[in-house]
C-alpha cells in the first residue's frame, strides 16, 4: 500500500515519465539493434537472437507460475507442443498440408485452413491456455511437488496424444515445412509484449494476490482470497505465452515432431529460471541470453575438435553433463540465481549513473 | 483371447509389475524419509544395468558376481548423490531437493551418454533364462518365473530389515518425526544414507533383470520405467512398502492387460500410467495403503 502511495506523489509522477520514455527509448535502440544485426548477422547468428527471445518469453513465463505464483510446473513442454502444432496447423497452406498427410487423411475442416501468422501464434497461446485451464481444474488442489509431476504426466500425455492422433498431427513422422515467419522481428514484438502484460499483472492487484498466494497459502486464503481460481488463471496466463513461445519455435526451426517436447525442453526452460533467480522477470532474460548462448558455446565441446596434428574426437552427452552439473550447483551454493528477486528499474538505472535523488535503491518485494 | 495367451499375458503382467514394484521402493522409501522425489533413482536404475553388463564383458565376472557387484556400485551410487546432492539442501525448501534430483538425473543420463556412448547394448543373458519353458501349450520365459520369484524374496528381506532391525526402527521413526529421532541419539544422515542405499540396489536389481526381460541397455533406459515407477509408488500410497509393491503389480497388470485385450490402444501405453496418476490424485491423493500426510501449518 505505501508503495502506491509513493507512486502518486508529484515529484515521481515525474519520474514515471521520464522511465516511461526511457523504456520507449529502449524499445527503440532494441529494434535499431535488431535492424542492424538483419544486416550484419548470418544465418547461424541470427538463429541465436531468435533463441534468446524465445527462451525469453518461455523463461518468464515459467517464472510466471513457477516463481511468482508458487506453482512448481514442470509441463512446459506440453503447453510448447499445444501452442506449436495449433499455430503450425494455422499457417500451413491448403497444398502443404495435402503433402504432409500421406498415411491418414487430415481431418476435413483443417485442409482449408490458412491464416495469417500474428494470429496463427495467438491462435496457438490460447489453444494452450485454453488446454492449461482443463489442465488446472484437477491438479490445483495439489500443491508442491505433486503438481510437478501431475503436471509433468499431462506433458507427456500430451506428447502420447500428439502422436498418435494422426489426423490432426500428422503422427510421429511431424509437421514439416512450417513458413519461417518467426524473424528477428515477430520474437522480439512477442517479447515485448510477453513483457507488457507480465509485468503489468506483477505490478497490478493480481500479481500482488499471486505473491501473497506464493509466500503463505493459508494465510491468503484466511483472508478471503479464492486461492484455487487465483491460481488457475495465473496458470492460464502461463500457459498462453508457453504456447506462444512453442508457437514461434515451430516457425524457428520450421520442422516439429512430439519428439522434440519431451522432458529435457522443460529441464533447460527451469534451469533458465533457476539461473537468473526465482522470482525475478530480469533475471529470467539475463538467464535466457546466457544459457542459451552458453549451450550453443558449449556445442563446441560435442564436436570434433582438429588442431592439426591431433584430431580430439567430440563428445556427445557432454554438453548437458555441464549443464545439469551447473543446475545442481546453483541450487546447492546460490539458490537465489544470478539476479534473485531484484528487478531492473529506472529509478536504480539513473541512480548508479548518478541522477541521485531521494528515493533510494527500488527492490521489488517479492 | 485363448486361455494360453491369457496365461502368457498374466506372466508377462507379473514379471513387469514386479519390476516397477522393485523401482517404485526406492521412491517411496526416501519420500517417506526426506518428503521428495528422488528423479534420479530411475537412472540408477540404468547404471545397475550397465554395471553388470560391464561386469561380465569387460572385467569377465561370471554372472552371479557381476549381479552383486552392480548392486553394490549402484547403491553406493545412491549413496553418493544423496551425499553429493541432498545433503547440502536438507534445510533447504523441499522443492530445491527436487529440482537437485532432476538435475542430477540429468547429469546421469549424460554422463552414461558420454562414458557408456549412445550405442544400445545387447544385455548379457545367462541361455537357461531365455530358453522357454512349455507346459502343455504355454510357453513362458523363465524369466517370468524367476523375476517375482527374486522380487519377493528381496521386498521380504527388506521388510525385514525395516520392521525387525535398529536401523529399521530409526527409519521409520525418522519418517514420523527427523529431529525428534536426531534428538534420540540416532544419526539421522547416516539412517538416510542406508535409505538410499537400500533403495538403490533393488533399483539395481531392478535394472539387471528388466535388461534380461527387454535386452538392451542404453542411457536413457531408466526414464520411462522410473516415470512409472514413481506413479506406481503414488498409486500405492507414497511411503508404504507394501503400498508401493501394490501399486507396482497393478500397474504392470493394467499396462499388459490393456494392451491386450485392446491391440488398438497400443500406442497409448506410455500414457496410461499418467492418465492413473491423474486419476488417483483427484479421487485418493494418499493411493491406497497411504496414511495421510498432515502438512505442518
Amino acid at each position: 500500500m505505501s508503495a502506491q502511495a509513493v507512486k502518486n506523489t508529484p515529484m515521481v509522477q515525474n519520474h514515471s515519465l521520464r522511465n516511461g520514455l526511457s523504456t520507449i527509448v529502449a524499445i527503440g535502440l532494441l529494434f535499431g539493434g535488431l535492424w542492424l544485426a538483419e544486416q550484419h548477422f548470418d544465418g547461424y547468428q541470427t538463429q541465436l537472437l531468435n533463441l534468446v527471445a524465445i527462451n525469453a518469453i518461455l523463461a518468464v513465463s515459467l517464472n510466471f507460475i513457477y516463481g511468482f505464483s508458487g506453482m512448481f510446473s514442470l509441463g512446459h513442454a506440453g503447453f510448447m507442443a499445444i501452442g506449436a502444432y495449433v499455430s503450425a496447423l494455422c499457417i500451413l497452406t491448403p497444398g502443404q498440408k495435402e503433402m504432409l498427410w500421406l498415411l491418414e487423411p487430415i481431418w476435413g475442416p483443417l485442409a482449408e485452413l490458412s491464416t495469417p501468422f500474428f494470429f496463427s501464434v495467438l491462435m496457438g497461446g490460447l489453444a494452450a491456455a485454453f488446454c492449461s485451464f482443463f489442465i488446472a481444474l484437477p491438479v490445483m488442489r495439489l500443491g508442491g511437488d505433486y503438481l510437478g509431476i501431475a503436471t509433468l504426466g499431462f506433458a507427456e500425455i500430451i506428447r502420447v496424444l500428439f502422436t498418435n492422433i494422426a489426423p490432426l498431427t500428422n503422427g510421429a513422422i511431424g509437421l514439416r515445412g512450417i513458413p519461417a515467419y518467426a524473424n528477428a522481428w515477430w520474437n522480439y514484438t512477442w517479447l515485448i509484449i510477453t513483457l507488457f502484460i507480465i509485468l503489468s499483472i506483477l505490478k497490478s492487484n493480481f500479481g500482488n494476490v499471486l505473491k501473497s498466494i506464493r509466500d503463505d497459502e493459508i494465510a491468503a486464503r484466511t483472508m478471503g482470497i479464492n486461492t484455487t481460481a487465483y491460481r488457475t488463471m495465473a496458470f492460464c496466463v502461463g500457459g498462453f505465452f508457453a504456447g506462444v513461445g512453442g508457437a514461434l519455435m515451430g516457425s524457428l526451426v520450421t520442422t516439429i515432431e512430439p519428439k522434440m517436447f519431451n522432458f529435457q525442453l522443460t529441464f533447460n526452460i527451469l534451469l533458465i529460471v533457476v539461473a537468473g533467480g526465482l522470482g525475478s522477470v530480469t533475471g529470467s532474460m539475463v538467464g535466457a541470453a546466457v544459457i542459451t548462448l552458453m549451450l550453443e558455446w558449449l556445442r563446441i565441446v560435442e564436436a570434433p575438435m582438429n588442431f592439426g596434428f591431433v584430431i580430439i574426437p567430440g563428445i556427445p552427452g557432454m554438453r548437458m553433463v555441464i549443464f545439469s552439473m551447473l543446475l545442481v550447483l546453483i541450487i546447492i551454493f546460490r539458490r537465489q540465481g544470478l539476479m534473485g528477486t531484484r528487478e531492473f528499474s529506472w529509478n536504480a538505472f539513473y541512480n548508479s549513473i548518478g541522477f541521485k535523488d531521494r528515493e533510494s535503491f527500488e527492490r521489488s518485494e517479492s | 483371447m485363448t486361455w494360453e495367451l491369457f496365461v502368457q499375458n498374466l506372466f508377462n503382467a507379473l514379471t513387469v509389475g514386479s519390476l516397477y514394484a522393485l523401482i517404485a521402493i526406492g521412491y517411496t522409501m526416501v519420500y517417506g524419509i526426506l518428503r521428495f522425489i528422488n528423479f534420479a533413482h530411475g537412472d540408477v536404475f540404468m547404471v545397475g544395468a550397465y554395471f553388470i553388463f560391464f561386469g561380465v564383458t569387460a572385467a569377465h565376472l561370471p554372472w552371479p558376481v557381476a549381479a552383486l557387484v552392480a548392486i553394490g556400485g549402484a547403491s553406493g551410487l545412491g549413496i553418493l548423490v544423496d551425499r553429493i546432492a541432498y545433503r547440502p539442501l536438507r534445510e533447504a525448501p523441499r522443492i530445491s531437493a527436487l529440482i537437485s534430483a532432476i538435475g542430477i538425473s540429468f547429469l546421469l543420463e549424460n554422463l552414461g551418454l558420454v562414458v557408456f556412448t549412445g550405442l544400445p547394448r545387447p544385455a548379457v543373458q545367462p541361455q537357461w533364462m531365455v530358453d522357454p519353458i512349455t507346459l502343455g501349450s504355454i510357453r513362458i520365459l523363465p524369466l517370468s518365473f524367476i523375476v517375482p520369484v527374486v522380487t519377493a524374496i528381496l521386498v521380504l528381506a527388506l521388510l525385514w530389515i525395516v520392521y525387525k532391525t535398529r536401523p529399521g526402527l530409526a527409519m521409520r521413526s525418522i519418517s514420523k518425526d527427523i529431529e525428534t529421532t536426531r534428538l534420540m541419539g540416532v544419526s539421522v544422515d547416516r539412517i538416510i544414507a542406508l535409505t538410499f542405499g537400500l533403495g538403490s540396489a533393488l533399483a539395481a536389481a531392478a535394472g539387471i533383470m528388466w535388461a534380461m526381460r527387454y535386452p538392451q541397455i542404453h542411457p536413457f533406459m531408466g526414464v520411462i520405467p522410473g516415470f512409472k515407477a514413481f506413479i506406481a509408488a503414488v498409486v500405492g500410497g507414497i511411503g508404504s512398502i507394501q503400498g508401493a509393491v501394490l501399486g507396482g503389480l497393478l500397474l504392470g497388470t493394467v499396462e499388459i492387460m490393456v494392451v491386450a485385450f485392446y491391440p488398438t490402444l497400443s500406442g497409448y501405453r506410455d500414457a496410461f500410467a499418467f492418465v492413473l496418476l491423474i486419476v488417483i490424485l483427484l479421487f485418493k491423493p494418499t493411493g491406497l495403503m497411504g496414511e495421510k500426510l498432515e502438512d505442518k501449518i
